[in-house]
């Protein structure tokens, strides 16, 4: 059986995260099929686009019933930008659309003004930003990331970022022109990276690596 | 903290890697992999391959190129030239680029930009503007240079982010090639009117030319091809020059 399982969905680019795992010997499969979830060793939650699509690709197949109960019996998850999003409640993006209701919290959009209607920064939050610890916490307590040092580089893709009901499910924090964004979330064995580690160079690379040596439960 | 991005941007006439002055006068490089590797492994932040016969002769030779290019790639990629269609973009996609950077194709039927921003994503949809100075204003070209469409390139820009590009890569034809500086006029004035990112391009002979552009021309990214194609400069060049000049720019691990 592969050691991870990635997800499919229509409207993610699965190729680039299914060559990163390759290219470092990590065996991986593609699926879609409940029962192929089921028994996944890891599974991978990729996604770009909208949150409304990318649960409409999930509930096609009743993912998100499976991913609650794979979850529950302790299958490592790890979601990737929207897919870490659609681990949710829910989202505000065109709307409000009910999320997987995983982690505890909503996704909102990212403010391109300041209170006073100033344009503060652009949306989408495009690029390389570096990634700390988020504060209440000493390291990052999330083990994908044990190989990344505070400081690193990641490459982000999205307008919208979460806010966490429980602020101690966040493991680390990047600053968007004076706005905080949770960039990596984790409970228990749950995680979810808002940038692209299959995009984001050696390091990125090195996360990939250190999820598919987590714990499996088999 | 807002990063400025420095990428690398290969014009390919398949199987080489070529450059050329205001898009004539190509001369052949080499292979285009192993440029992009070398960029990679240096610390680029992005990789864009334009494939600049793709567009006069309608077809897609760089699927090839991208494909191999991606196997050992593992930053963003965004290919242009010659894609029309949303058919085009999906296949140029499964080859493993990350966005697509539209010109001609947009300009023959603008609402390609709506349907691929739709399809995949706005993130995905990079529209590619080759503007030419004429008088006090600037005018989109197409099929890299030589043809007029008419357009004025900051009504273009505006009307293209409203149809849902989600990025623009913006090409100085005049400047383009030359080493002498990007045109600064022209960054400023479709910044100024656009909220999505822009790249600028276009002319960037030195480190210096990236300075000037991201502090007077407010661009978020700047392409960068004969410089380091040439050797004259190295990526760290380019980024010790940024960090002394306190533009914050993504600090590769050695």
């Amino acid at each position: 059986m592969a050691e991870v399982t990635v997800i499919e969905s229509k409207i993610a680019n699965l190729g680039s995260l299914v060559r990163a795992f390759e290219t470092i010997g990590v065996t991986v499969e593609v699926s879609k099929d409940p029962r192929v979830i089921c028994k996944a060793r890891r599974l991978v939650l990729p996604g770009v686009g909208a949150f409304a699509a990318g649960m409409d690709e999930l509930k096609k197949n009743e993912l998100n019933f499976v991913l609650g109960d794979v979850v529950a019996k302790g299958t490592p998850l790890l979601g990737i930008c929207l897919g870490m999003q659609l681990l949710l409640d829910s989202s505000e993006e065109n709307g409000v659309t009910r999320g997987l209701g995983l982690i505890q919290g909503k996704v909102i959009k990212i403010p391109s003004v300041n209170t006073f209607g100033v344009r503060e920064r652009k949306v989408p939050h495009i690029g390389w930003s570096a990634i700390f610890p988020s504060s209440k916490k000493q390291g990052w307590e999330c083990s994908s990331l044990s190989t990344t040092d505070s400081g690193d580089f990641f490459y982000f893709v999205h307008s919208y970022r979460v806010s966490l009901a429980n602020p101690k499910d966040s493991s680390a924090e990047c600053d968007y022109s004076g706005v905080a964004i949770t960039a990596a979330l984790s409970k228990n064995n749950i995680t979810g990276l808002q940038f692209h580690p299959e995009r984001s160079g050696p390091k990125g690379l090195e996360i990939l690596r250190a999820f598919a040596r987590s714990d499996s439960i088999d | 903290m807002r990063n400025i991005r420095l990428i690398a941007r290969l014009d390919v006439k398949a199987p080489n890697l070529v450059k050329g002055v205001q898009f004539e006068g190509l001369r052949k490089l080499g292979d285009p992999n192993e440029f992009a590797e070398r960029y990679y492994l240096e610390g680029i932040d992005e990789i864009y391959y334009e494939d600049i016969v793709a567009s006069l002769y309608e077809r897609n030779n760089i699927l090839e190129i991208v494909a191999q290019t991606t196997r050992n790639i593992f930053v963003p990629v965004t290919v242009g030239g010659g894609l029309r269609t949303v058919e085009d973009v999906a296949a140029v996609l499964r080859a493993g680029a990350d966005k697509v950077a539209i010109n001609t194709g947009a300009i023959k039927s603008p609402e390609i930009i709506t349907e691929i921003s739709r399809r995949f994503g706005s993130q995905c949809m990079v529209l590619s503007i080759q503007a030419k100075k004429n008088h006090d204003d600037w005018e989109a070209f197409y099929d890299n240079g030589r043809e007029r469409s008419g357009l004025d390139v900051i009504e273009w820009a505006r009307r293209g982010q409203n149809l849902g590009a989600g990025e623009i890569i913006l090409t100085s034809v005049d400047q383009e090639g030359t080493g002498t500086g990007l045109d600064i006029d022209l960054v400023r004035a479709v910044t100024d009117v656009v909220d999505i990112p822009v790249v600028a391009s276009g002319g960037l002979g030195n480190p210096d030319h990236l300075v000037d552009v991201i502090n007077y021309g407010n661009a978020d990214a700047v392409a960068i091809a004969t410089a380091l194609h040439y050797q004259q400069f190295s990526l760290r060049e380019f980024r010790e020059k940024c960090l002394k000049e306190h533009i914050s720019v993504r600090v590769p691990p050695n």
